[in-house]
This record gives C-alpha cells, sequence and structure tokens, in this order.
C-alpha cells in the first residue's frame, strides 16, 4: 500500500455529524428531483449516495454545499445552517463535480494555483499544497503539460486533487469513476482510503454497485428522489435478501414449470434474468436441475454468485441501477428466505 | 450577500492567467482592428475631406476609436467569453464549489472585462499618440475614459449574456446593437448636426455617445459642463445594470 502523501493533519474525528440532512426536498418546475431525503453523515466515513441517473444524487449534494437551494427541509454541514453561510461552509470541504471544469489550455501546477486562490491561500501554501497533491494523485509526470494532453484518468485525478486544496474536513465526490477503466478506478479507490484513514470525511454518488459496495461504510439507496433504503452495505443485502444468488436463463412462461412450487425462495426478474436467493445457491441449483433438464443444465447461462446491491435495488424499485435495463420488473420479492 | 473583494480578485485572477498564456495571439488582431479603420477610413475617406471640427479627419477620427477599442474589449469578454464559462466550461459551477459566491464571480467577470477594454483601448491609444494623432499632454485625461468606458460595456452585455439562453443570440448583440452604435456615436460625423428636434434627445440614449464624447473632449482639451452629463449617464447606466445582473446571476448560478 503506497505511503500517505497527502500531509493531511491527523485529525481527531469531530463530535457530533458532518452532514445532517432534514426532509430535504427540491422542486423543478412540475418535477421532485429530490423528496424529503433525510441524511446523517457522520465524521471520519465513506459515505455512498447510491442511485441510477435521475434519482436525485447531484442535486442532493449541491443542497449540501449550498448552491442549490432547497424548496423545503433544511441541511447542517459542521453544524452550521450553509443557507446561511455559505462561504465558511464551503470554505471546509471541496467537492469534485460530476462533470470536469479546467482552464484545458493551463497546466495542472497552474490549475490547481488557480484553485488555490479560490480559497484565498497564500502563495506559499498554494505551492507546498499543490506539489503535495501532485504526488498524491500522482500527477508529477503530467505537471506541466496542458491540460488538454491529459487522458481521461488524469484529468479526473487532477480534478480531485483541485477539490483538496483546501484541505477539506469534507471531501464531496460526484461520481468520481464514472466512464474510468477499471485500473483507474481501483487506484481512486485506494486514494479515497487513505483520505479516509487521515479522518476526512467523504461523501460519493455512485451508480456502480460495486463501488458502493467496496468503498463505501455507509449507504443511502436513492431511487426517484426518495430514499429506499440505508446501512451499512452488507448489512443492507442481509436485511432484504438472502445472502446468496441464482440467476438462470428462465422466459416468463417455463418459470411455473422450472421454479413454480419452491418454498422459501425469494425470486426477481429482470428481463429473461430470474434470480432465486437462497443461503445455499448451489445445493438449489442441484434441486432445480433433479427436477428439470432445461435451463438449469445449460451452463452457459447459470450463475452462482453473493447477493449485491443490485440485487437490493431491483427488490426495492424493481428497476436496475447500471444501464438502465428497460423492461425489469420484480416478482415475488416478499417471500421469506 | 456582500461582494468579497479578495474572492472577486481570485476570479478576476483566473482569467489573467489563461489570458498571460494567449495574450500574443490575443493582442495583435485587436491592435489592428481599430488601426485599420484609422488608415482606411481616417486617411483614405479623409483625403477628400478637408478638414472636421476644426482639424484633420484622421484626427476626428481617432478619439472615437479608443472608445470603439475600449467597448469591444469589454464586451467580447462579457458576451461569448462568460457564456462559454457559463454554459459550456462550467467554470462558475467549479468556483461556486469553493467560497466564492455569485456576486463575487459578477464582481471578477465585470472587473477582468474593464481589464480587457483597457488592454485594447490603451494599446490603441499608444498607437495614435505616438503618431501624433492624440495630443499631449490633454489627451491624457482620455486615459480614465477608456477603464470607464469598459465598465459601461462590461455591465450592457453581462446583463444581455445572463438572459439569453442560446449562443446565437450574440449575433444580434453585435449586429444590431454594437455595430450601429460604433457607426452612429459621433465616431465618423458629428452626430447633432445631422439631427434636429426629439431626435437630439433620442440619440442622447446612444451608450457609445458619452464615452466618445469624453474621450473627444480629453482629446482637445475642452470642458464643458455637459461632460458632467456623459459621466453622470455612463455611473447610473452601469450602476442600474450591475443592481439588474447581480439578481439574475444568483438565478443563473445557483439552482
Ligand atoms: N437545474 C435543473 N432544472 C430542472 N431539472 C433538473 C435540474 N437539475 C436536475 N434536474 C432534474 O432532477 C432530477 C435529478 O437530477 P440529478 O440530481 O442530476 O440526478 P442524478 O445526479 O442522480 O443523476 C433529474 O430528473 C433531472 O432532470
Ligand atoms: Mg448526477
Amino acid at each position: 500500500m503506497p505511503r500517505v502523501a497527502a500531509g493531511f493533519p491527523a485529525r481527531d474525528p469531530a463530535p457530533g455529524v458532518i452532514v445532517e440532512c432534514r426532509a430535504v426536498s427540491k422542486r423543478f418546475g412540475s418535477r421532485l428531483a429530490v423528496d424529503a431525503v433525510d441524511l446523517e453523515v457522520p465524521p471520519g466515513l465513506c459515505f455512498g449516495l447510491l442511485g441510477p441517473n435521475g434519482a436525485g444524487k447531484t442535486t442532493t449534494l449541491k443542497m449540501i454545499y449550498g448552491v442549490a437551494r432547497p424548496t423545503s427541509g433544511s441541511v447542517r454541514v459542521f453544524g452550521i445552517d450553509v443557507a446561511r453561510e455559505p462561504r465558511k461552509v464551503r470554505a471546509r470541504l471541496g467537492v469534485t463535480l460530476q462533470e470536469n471544469s479546467f482552464l484545458e489550455r493551463l497546466s495542472p501546477v497552474q490549475n490547481l494555483t488557480v484553485f488555490g486562490r479560490y480559497h484565498l491561500l497564500p502563495p506559499a501554501e498554494i505551492e507546498a499544497r499543490s506539489d503535495e497533491l501532485l504526488d498524491f494523485l500522482e500527477l508529477r509526470s503530467h505537471a506541466d503539460l496542458p491540460v488538454t494532453a491529459l487522458s481521461g484518468g488524469f484529468k479526473r485525478r487532477l480534478a480531485i486533487a483541485l477539490s483538496l486544496m483546501n484541505r477539506p474536513e469534507l471531501l464531496i465526490l460526484d461520481e468520481p469513476t464514472t466512464g474510468l477503466d477499471p485500473a483507474v478506478r481501483l487506484s481512486l479507490w485506494q486514494r479515497v482510503r487513505e483520505l479516509r484513514s487521515e479522518g476526512t470525511t467523504v461523501l460519493l454518488t455512485t451508480h456502480y454497485m460495486e463501488e458502493a459496495e467496496r468503498l463505501c461504510d455507509r449507504l443511502v439507496i436513492l431511487a426517484e428522489g426518495r430514499v429506499v433504503a440505508d446501512g451499512a452495505p452488507r448489512q443492507l443485502i442481509r436485511d432484504v435478501l438472502a445472502p446468496e444468488a441464482l440467476e438462470l436463463e428462465v422466459a416468463p412462461e417455463d418459470e411455473r414449470r422450472v421454479v413454480g412450487d419452491l418454498d422459501g425462495v425469494q425470486r426477481l426478474r429482470s428481463g429473461r434474468r430470474l434470480m432465486l436467493y437462497v443461503r445455499d445457491a448451489a445445493a438449489l441449483l442441484e434441486t432445480i436441475r433433479h427436477r428439470d433438464d432445461g435451463p438449469a443444465r445449460d451452463p452457459g447461462s447459470v450463475i452462482v454468485r453473493p447477493t449485491n446491491l443490485e440485487d437490493v435495488f431491483l427488490a426495492l424499485t424493481g428497476t436496475r441501477i447500471e444501464a438502465g435495463e428497460g423492461g425489469a420488473a420484480a416478482v415475488d420479492a416478499g417471500a421469506a428466505a | 450577500m456582500r461582494v468579497s473583494p479578495r474572492h472577486a480578485v481570485a476570479v478576476w485572477r483566473r482569467n489573467l492567467a489563461l489570458y498571460q498564456r494567449t495574450w500574443k495571439l490575443n493582442l495583435l488582431p485587436n491592435f489592428f482592428e481599430p488601426l485599420l479603420y484609422l488608415v482606411s477610413i481616417g486617411i483614405g475617406v479623409g483625403s477628400y475631406i478637408s478638414e472636421m471640427g476644426g482639424t484633420s479627419y484622421v484626427a476626428f477620427l481617432a478619439p472615437g476609436l479608443v472608445a470603439v477599442a475600449a467597448m469591444n474589449g469589454a464586451s467580447f469578454e462579457v458576451t461569448y467569453n462568460a457564456f462559454v464559462r457559463l454554459h459550456f466550461e462550467k467554470t462558475y459551477e467549479s468556483m461556486l464549489t469553493t467560497p466564492i459566491q455569485p456576486e463575487d464571480v459578477l464582481a471578477g467577470e465585470i472587473l477582468w472585462a474593464i481589464t480587457r477594454g483597457s488592454i485594447y483601448g490603451g494599446s490603441f491609444f499608444v498607437v495614435i499618440a505616438a503618431v501624433g494623432l492624440a495630443p499631449l499632454p490633454a489627451a491624457l485625461w482620455a486615459i480614465p475614459m477608456i477603464p470607464i468606458t469598459g465598465l459601461l460595456f462590461a455591465a450592457i452585455g453581462i446583463a444581455f449574456s445572463l438572459r439569453i439562453p442560446s449562443i446565437e443570440l450574440f449575433s444580434f448583440y453585435f449586429t444590431l446593437f454594437l455595430t450601429p452604435l460604433f457607426l452612429f456615436s459621433d465616431i465618423f460625423f458629428p452626430l447633432e448636426e445631422r439631427l434636429s428636434g426629439v431626435w437630439l434627445w433620442v440619440a442622447e440614449g446612444l451608450p457609445l455617445l458619452h464615452p466618445v464624447r469624453l474621450v473627444r473632449a480629453a482629446f482637445a482639451g475642452e470642458f464643458s459642463p455637459r461632460l458632467l452629463w456623459d459621466l453622470g449617464y455612463i455611473a447610473v447606466v452601469s450602476g442600474v445594470l450591475m443592481v439588474l445582473a447581480a439578481r439574475i446571476t444568483r438565478r443563473r448560478l445557483m439552482d
């Protein structure tokens, strides 16, 4: 594991909560983008907002750092009412926007300098901080090239570096890894973990359930502006579904014949995929194979795997988070495991 | 929320940092544009005109073109450039993740437009002074009029830019607003001598007329009380439009 090079002062987690949203709603015209969301982000955690596109994640973040005004409800950050004292709140947090925004013709170092000035940092501090961040986010090799010459992964790291210029107590990341390749994603996760271990609270949004599951200590699942579930990722899965999943390719008309009378098995459907949730998926597969020589015998169609957050989302909303596959419908999610 | 001057300066310095990288490309065309008018109209057309307002035609033309250069420099910043920063580059969105507030962004952008206008107007002034068309030292009074002109057109331009939904509309602004101003604001001919009656009053509404008069008066070394009206016009129009812009800025930059 790389040594921590960010040079953050070791910080005791502040007492109380870092972000507190109470029944926050945001209306755009006739559309309720955020609907009575309650949120509590405790200090020192990586906290995730998981949801599909349009769920209201970005809008929720904007209300937290005070750029969108809630239609109703209240937001406190560090115990401060952000609507009253936005400057004070924003001096202590950093935000990586969903869309990068740079001075494209200038270099990463020049971009960091300009951003440091937004925070009114003195020149010596800007120089020292830029230098630390070039190492921490592995930007050194491209420090003096124009940003136009950087790859997507470099740009995303630069965007995160900008939001760390003021040594924020709270780092807000809006879809930090969307569109990045897996290697870059893994290395960004590692940076986030290091920041957290140094006492920075991280609040991120994602529509990747893997990111939410592996990176976040606590989660809120958002769908159509509402919180549909919250808790630790493992706990969330345990609360909603059995621990193992068996996926089969079964047409709806064959479902009754293949698995129709199985007791105590939760079922979800997404298109032609049928998911069965049980304590022991391998055993269930055996049972099904004995009864039927259809889909369960086709090795290409069968997957045995741990239950994940995508399943939870499907169970709770009837739709999928990632890739927006249409036509999915949940069935029979209520059966006890 | 009040403007924080230090944050406004940070916004201004962002633009300066970019300009420092591109000034050679930017400055040259700006330098030549008014010069081309001076040569073509001032010397070319001017050779058919024996005198205008007691001077050669080219000397008549020069002060007005100083004001035009300042107008153009400021206008470009608060129109196309500001629109791109607002809608395409998400520059303001990223500024607002820091303690910068919408009012600081507006103040910084206006300050920057004044700076650009002053670079345009100032460099043109230097050229005409060098070729002896600006009678010194009297014409030095024109120098403070350059940023004042920048302010007026920064305020007008930003109020327009914040309201329009699409970038194509700037062609209306330039072709149907700035170009007529350029042609009818006392620069090429004394407007008053062509107008009478109520039209004289209507003409006083033209924004560019007032900076042109101020610069021309400086070049001539003549003070008249009417210049106070010109200064007052600029102050009031700029002030009102900036208040208006401050209201829209909040709506445009925040949800
Ligand atoms: N400025 C806005 N004006 C109108 N509608 C908006 C605006 N911002 C977001 N929305 C709408 O609010 C909903 C939530 O958007 P957003 O918060 O961006 O979702 P997410 O970040 O989860 O993809 C979407 O339907 C979006 O179209
Ligand atoms: Mg979003």
